[in-house]
């Protein structure tokens, strides 16, 4: 782990990281990721979301509440059949979150291929990795 | 899902708050494994770019222990401390990771080396928090950088 994402994630905003909290606790659950994946190809109805379920249409707009809470969907006000929409920004906005930490991750990887590069391969390592008992 | 071999890979776990991040090194796990526990060579590449690291002292044992210091191009110090609970030589480490500024949260961590012949390494290295908050405040740090945006990251997590 990076010591400095240690150090920034306690001086982190209490509001992003509660947004992205919800974002994350909306997406853990199978059925959620399954009705996002699927409004990634395009708007959906409820009915239309509900279809591949063995559930009730409330549980769907349940799961549909939960993912509008989190700011992952939205539903239209007028039209009739009130489709529900994926909003994709909030999607960029988490890839943009973990894109950060695997480029400070790969960062520390390369300086470690650098040194792993220069290492003799037969140093020896003394007894400090034996098993103590 | 990545560019080439060598590209660090990050999937965050959707049902525990779990983060798990995949490396591949041209070079023999008993070298990964050993950068990882002599600290004059962890020292030379664990730690943010710009910061000098002091380690107090560096016990990678089974029941051993670890704290270290990195310091900022201003001097601002960063203490972190564990315990090695599990060492298996080129195998696995397994061990806690806590931020002092943070005394009471604690992560625990497993390295996993895997041997993919010819003289290659596949790191497999997750870290487990006590919270999802927790955990993606871990990861959200530092997003006030301008980045490229894809839905590569996203595929990841919602497979899941």
């Amino acid at each position: 782990m990076s010591a400095a994402s240690a150090a920034a994630a306690t001086r982190a905003s209490t509001a992003e990281a509660d947004r992205l909290s919800r974002v994350f606790s909306a997406l853990a659950d199978p059925t959620r990721r399954d009705m996002v994946a699927r409004l990634a190809v395009g708007d959906a109805t409820v009915n239309e979301l509900a279809e591949p379920y063995d559930v009730s249409l409330q549980a769907v707009s349940k799961h549909l509440k939960v993912l509008e809470d989190a700011g992952l969907v939205s539903r239209s006000r007028d039209a009739q059949r009130r489709p529900v929409h994926l909003e994709a920004e909030v999607f960029d906005l988490m890839t943009k979150w973990i894109e950060r930490y695997r480029r400070e991750a790969e960062e520390r990887y390369r300086r470690l291929d650098d040194l792993l590069r220069t290492m003799p391969d037969d140093l020896d390592t003394g007894q400090r990795q034996e098993r103590r008992r | 899902m990545t560019t080439t071999t060598h590209e660090t890979e990050i999937s965050l776990d959707p049902k525990v708050p779990l983060v798990r991040i995949t490396r591949e090194f041209d070079a023999p796990r008993e070298k990964v494994f050993r950068a990882h526990t002599d600290p004059e060579l962890v020292k030379q590449w664990l730690g943010p770019r710009g910061y000098e690291m002091r380690v107090d002292h560096f016990d990678c044992r089974t029941g051993g222990s670890y704290r270290y210091v990195h310091l900022n191009p201003d001097g601002a110090e960063f203490c972190f401390h564990g315990s090695f609970h599990e060492v298996r030589p080129s195998e696995v480490i397994v061990q806690t990771f806590t931020y002092e500024g943070d005394p009471d949260g604690v992560a625990l961590e497993r390295l996993v080396l895997e041997d993919l012949g010819n003289g290659r390494t596949r790191l497999v290295g997750t870290s487990l928090v006590d919270s999802f908050e927790g955990r993606d405040a871990f990861v959200a740090s530092g997003m006030e950088d301008g980045i490229r945006q894809s839905y590569e990251r996203l595929d990841e997590m919602l497979a899941g």
